[in-house]
């Protein structure tokens, strides 16, 4: 994005400073962000998503995803009174374009469940990388360098929740950043930003002011698949048993 | 002695094996990227790449520097915490440059449709209808200000009514508007 | 949604190992089991399969110049595979490969053909001409030194050479197995038994490799077959089988017993979409059938003359190249074929010719042909051939003593 002087004077003085901010360069040379100082990760608030498929839409237009290939995904459960632990789950074209109406189930439920790049703190997909293409940051983000990658895709076998993709164009491995060129500006991320209900909140587990430490004392709060140990740091709220 | 010159041909081929391998370092020496190590078993210039990218949603901070207005509207009713990009797309090439670069208006029909078309998928307490039964095909701004959706607020401007014509806005129907306040 | 059921996570929906990454583990347990073979003899004195020892060797050098082929042709950037040497990721299976690659390809198996040839690449160097003479010049590294006491000092540092060449080989494959076998996101892969079973997969099938060779050059060369050979080498494939098949099976039974959270997703995957390839191909017709026909050999030995048991191994020989094909196949693609959600199946389909197609497989599988047949050609495996060039070495030796 190019950016002139002249188009900050056209915006109030605050917003151009605001606006300046947000567009202040890099972790190294930012004033304003040390990655030392911060521990990503995000909080999905399952009971307050309605499924609209904002975030979808918005991380495919901040982050230029292929069609049919997903950084961020919406899955909706139906899950069954008497099979429990099978459930029915659709993601129509990632939930990108919402979900068809259903009418209620007396003998089920149904509930929304949006998935993204856990940001793992053990995570499988790097220890996997044969060269160092993909990375844990200092600040808790697991990245690719898009540069180096073979293409080999192990880490796409390696990822449980099928988080990883090979570009189809650039014959690399991609995924979720966090919206790394976001958070490291003081924004949240594209589908945070997006989400009408709050659902999805972009976290800091370093940042000692961070609601979520509070919402954490209060709220039984849950990993995907904690039994794969890999340290995942997209919490989420009440999370059903069904969900895998 | 004579063992060496017997077994001489052995040290050739260990020759090669040597000379390979310093040819290996020297090129690596060339080839690993400066920053490779930096932080960790990575080209730490990436982080600063990575960070680097173009931002396409500007953020509502930025928007309600400006449009001091609609965050009014909008701290009145329950949309006061849908960020502005949520309906309105992708703005940071208007907040660069908001003369030249001006955003289309949504369409309403398709808009407040995605999220508040009823579902028993969705939370009971989230407002939502049929949207044929409850407008009959008037679209939705006739009534409801997107800015401040309240029944009976000024669907143009967002304003709160004065509390004796909150009642005005044609009573829905408990059964197709589900959970609406 | 193109051939999916039930419910993919949306990035699962496309595999990304196609064929030519079940190829290279395939290949790779080739090198293996043709090495293993040929150190029967060197290491173990098997002295029946010393026929063998040569052509081991040869087949097992031009299957591993083919192996990383499949790898580089699949890498969206192949370009930049060197990476893997210049920057190894200590904790990945996969960084290895580079290394245990290069180690097995020139410090094993290049300097063990090359002690073993030495003295007719000295002898061809001094009696072809042209090209063929500078081929053999550059081969013997500028030293002529064929005294018996360098000779000797080559058996002795070759037969070091094959002993380390074991490990090697285990190493080699093993660690392809690792790949799969250290994938806990997978449970249709995650397994400590899967370098195990590799590795004996591995055994069986460069075994077979090697003996469908002999039989098929020595008929070519219109020379006639050495049953003691034959006979042992089949011994030995027997057992490595019975071993391989115990493994496999004990792993199938650990699975169904224990029946996990993955179990009601893979055993539906084992009967829908792997029914062929691994109940019918891989363990019926590929094993079932060839160890039956193996015991028949082995029991009844004396019942059968040599042109029913030629034609027994060669069937069987047949048989267990495709069993272990079915099995990488089951291995590579199965893997992909269900949802780590275990709520579904995606299909793969194999394209014809594109990079990742099945002609690429084809070639790939008919390259390390071209290279052995290259390789017999410089260096002919055969003794009587070697016996002759050395005789008219000698015989010359004999008429000019000053030479």
């Amino acid at each position: 994005m190019s950016l002139s002087r002249r188009h900050f004077l056209i915006l109030l003085p605050a917003a151009a400073v605001a606006w300046e901010s947000v567009l202040a360069g890099t972790p190294e040379s930012s004033p304003n962000y040390r990655m030392s100082d911060h521990w990503w990760g995000m909080l999905i608030d399952i009971p307050k998503c309605i499924g609209c498929g904002n975030c979808v839409r918005a991380c495919q237009a901040e982050n230029d995803v292929p069609d049919g290939h997903f950084r961020t995904w919406v899955e909706r459960y139906h899950v069954d009174d008497w099979n429990m632990t099978n459930p029915e789950v659709i993601s129509p074209d990632g939930g990108k374009e919402g979900f068809p109406s259903v009418n209620d189930d007396p003998n089920g439920k149904y509930f929304f469940v949006p998935k993204l790049c856990n940001h793992c703190a053990d995570s499988p997909c790097t220890q996997v990388c044969p060269v160092g293409a993909t990375f844990i940051s200092p600040d808790g983000v697991v990245l690719i360098d898009q540069t180096y990658c073979l293409g080999c895709a192990y880490c796409v076998q390696a990822c449980p929740y099928g988080c990883r993709y090979i570009h189809p164009q650039k014959h690399v491995a991609d995924k979720c950043t966090l919206c790394y060129h976001r958070i490291t500006r003081g924004l949240t991320t594209a589908c945070a930003e997006n989400c009408p209900t709050g659902a999805r909140q972009l976290i800091d587990l370093k940042n000692p002011n961070d609601p979520i430490h509070a919402f954490l004392k209060t709220h039984s709060v849950q990993v995907l698949k904690p039994q794969m140990a890999t340290g995942a740091k997209v919490y989420y709220n009440d999370l059903d048993g069904a969900v895998r | 002695m004579k063992f060496l010159k017997d077994a001489g041909h052995l040290f050739r081929f260990a020759g090669l094996f040597v000379l390979a391998f310093l040819i290996f370092l020297v090129v690596r020496g060339y080839v690993v990227p400066k920053t490779f190590g930096e932080y960790g078993h990575y080209r730490g210039a990436t982080i600063v790449e990575i960070a680097a990218r173009p931002v396409k949603y500007a953020g509502h901070q930025v928007c309600e520097n400006c449009h001091t207005d609609v965050v009014a509207a909008k701290n009145l009713g329950q949309h006061a915490h849908v960020n502005c990009e949520a309906c309105h797309g992708p703005l940071a090439n208007h907040a660069n440059d908001p003369a030249s670069v001006t955003p289309a208006l949504p369409d309403t029909a398709v808009l407040c449709a995605r999220c508040h078309t009823a579902s028993a998928a969705k939370p009971k307490n989230f407002s939502q209808v049929d949207p044929a039964d409850h407008s009959g095909g008037v679209p939705c701004q006739t009534c409801h200000n997107p800015h401040n959706p309240t029944p009976g607020a000024d669907p143009a401007t967002g304003a709160m009514p004065p509390a004796a014509t909150a009642g005005t806005h044609a009573a829905p129907d408990p059964k197709t508007a589900g959970g609406a306040k | 949604m193109t051939g999916v059921e039930g419910y993919m996570y949306p990035n699962e929906i496309t595999l990304y190992w196609s064929v030519l990454i079940v190829l290279y583990p395939y290949i790779t347990g080739l090198v293996a089991g043709a090495f293993i073979l040929a150190s029967l003899e060197r290491v173990f004195r098997v002295e029946a399969v010393k026929p063998t020892y040569r052509l081991a060797l040869l087949t097992a050098l031009a299957f591993l110049i083919d192996a990383p082929l499949p790898l580089q042709l699949h890498l969206g950037h192949p370009e930049r595979s060197p990476e893997m040497y210049f920057t190894p990721h200590a904790t990945s299976a996969m960084a290895m490969f580079g290394y245990v690659y290069l180690w097995y390809l020139m410090a094993v198996l290049v300097f063990e053909i090359w002690l073993d040839y030495r003295r007719e690449i000295v002898v061809r160097s001094q009696q072809t001409k042209g090209l063929l003479r500078l081929i053999y010049k550059i081969m013997t590294l500028g030293s002529s030194n064929i005294s018996p006491r360098s000779l000797h000092i080559d058996e002795k540092v070759g037969w070091v050479v094959t002993l380390v060449g074991i490990p090697s080989a285990f190493l080699l494959h093993g660690y392809v197995g690792f790949i799969f076998g250290s994938i806990k996101a997978n449970p249709w892969w995650s397994s400590p038994l899967m370098p195990v079973v590799f590795i004996f997969s591995a055994m069986v099938s460069g075994v077979a490799a090697v003996l469908l060779l002999y039989m098929a050059l020595t008929g070519l060369r219109k020379h006639t077959i050495d049953m003691r050979c034959v006979d042992t080498i089949a011994m030995y494939m027997f057992y490595i089988f019975i071993i391989d098949f115990s493994l496999e099976m004990l792993d199938l039974i650990h699975r169904v017993y224990e029946a996990d959270e993955s179990f009601r997703s893979l055993d539906f995957m084992v009967h829908t979409k792997l029914y062929f390839s691994q109940i019918v191909i891989q363990i019926f017709i590929g094993t079932l059938v060839p160890l039956v026909l193996l015991f028949i050999t082995q029991v009844w030995k004396h019942a059968l003359n040599d042109i029913v048991r030629k034609r027994i191994y060669v069937l069987c020989g047949s048989l267990i190249l495709i069993s272990v094909f079915a099995m990488r196949w089951n291995v590579v693609i199965g893997g992909q074929l269900f949802s780590k959600s275990f709520l579904g199946y995606t299909t793969y389909k194999l394209e014809l010719a594109t990079r990742e197609g099945l002609l690429a497989a084809i070639g790939l599988t008919i390259l390390p042909f071209l290279f052995l047949w290259v390789l017999i050609k410089l260096l002919p495996p055969w003794s009587d051939e070697s016996a002759q060039a050395v005789a008219s070495q000698t015989r010359r030796v004999a008429v000019v003593p000053g030479d």
